[in-house]
């Protein structure tokens, strides 16, 4: 797949994991584990970009006499979410579009 | 390997970093063996879950800007004594020109590599548009003749047109590649010279 349009995906993916509640590094790769694989250290890369964006705030919690930090979804991160449905739902008329064309030939 | 290890094999070959992005990943990664060992995973086990250690340094470089790199090298790694610093100043006519030289060197060798990489496509392309030149003229200068009444030449000059036209298309396709080769290669060397600075420290 292309780097660009991965990159793009998996950001809306991490997104999506923590957009109902908080979330922690390792639980998001395990929900995310049935539809996508996702690597620690790809997963460090996304968290900074979308915190960098703005678009999810973190915060450290203790948890079993650690710290763990916690992913926090903020109003930028949840219009991303919305964008890309939108965006996707054309992108979805163009592929069955594609496959339809190729079932007359 | 256990935990211990991992993170201190990881501090080493990330020591080319600022501390502060160092400290914020060994936390990062950490914490992700915690959680694993307590899902009822070994240390042994959940430290192989985190990846290889070249995996996170290759993806660190890649993440950490070339600037932020190069700044890092530069900082002394610990304070300098008075003596040092004495010797610093009065040798400063002696280092300060060689420094400048050398960073002048290293700098004008890369922008020279990139130079001749990247002449060599636009001459390529030179190549291209002038074959293509070549074939209209040809051809204009071939239907030129034809008006004249001049045949023979007239057919000359549509083959030799026609030719260049065809090598040009051919050409086209070379030339394509070549960019291509080139921008990627073109990235490469940027990501090794960014991997310079980084792995200089682990040798020490």
């Amino acid at each position: 797949m292309d780097i660009q349009l991965k990159r793009g995906l998996l950001d809306v993916c991490v997104l999506a994991a923590i957009r109902n509640e908080d979330s922690y590094g390792y639980k998001i790769i395990k929900d995310l584990k049935p539809y996508v694989e996702l690597s620690e250290s790809t997963l460090y890369t996304i968290l900074k970009r979308l915190e960098t964006a703005k678009m999810l705030t973190v915060r450290s919690a203790e948890h079993d006499g650690r710290l763990r930090k916690y992913y926090h979804i903020t109003a930028a991160g949840v219009r991303r979410i919305e964008d890309f449905k939108t965006e996707w739902r054309e992108v979805i008329l163009i592929y069955q579009f594609v496959i339809k064309e190729e079932q007359h030939e | 390997m256990n935990k211990l290890d991992f993170l201190n094999a990881l501090q080493d070959a990330l020591s080319g970093l600022p501390q502060e992005d160092i400290n914020e990943r060994l936390m990062f990664y950490s914490e992700m063996i915690d959680d694993r060992m307590e899902e009822g995973l070994s240390e042994e086990e959940a430290v192989a879950g985190v990846g290889s250690i070249d995996d996170i340094v290759s993806q660190t470089v890649a993440d950490v800007p070339i600037t932020k790199l190069v700044k890092e090298r530069v900082k002394p790694s610990r304070s300098l004594r008075g003596g040092e610093i004495a010797l610093l100043i009065l040798g400063f006519p002696l280092w300060f020109p060689l420094l400048i030289a050398g960073v002048a060197v290293i700098f004008s060798l890369v922008i020279s590599l990139y130079a001749v990489l990247w002449s060599l496509i636009i001459s390529l392309w030179a190549v291209e548009v002038s074959l293509w030149a070549c074939a209209l003229a040809g051809i204009a200068v071939a239907v030129m003749f034809f008006i004249k009444g001049n045949v023979l030449p007239a057919l000359a000059m549509l083959g030799i047109g026609l030719f260049s036209a065809g090598l040009s298309i051919l050409l086209f396709f070379g030339c394509v590649a070549a960019t291509k080769g080139a921008a990627v290669l073109t990235k490469k060397i940027a990501l090794g010279i960014k991997k310079m600075f980084v792995r200089k420290e682990r040798t020490k």
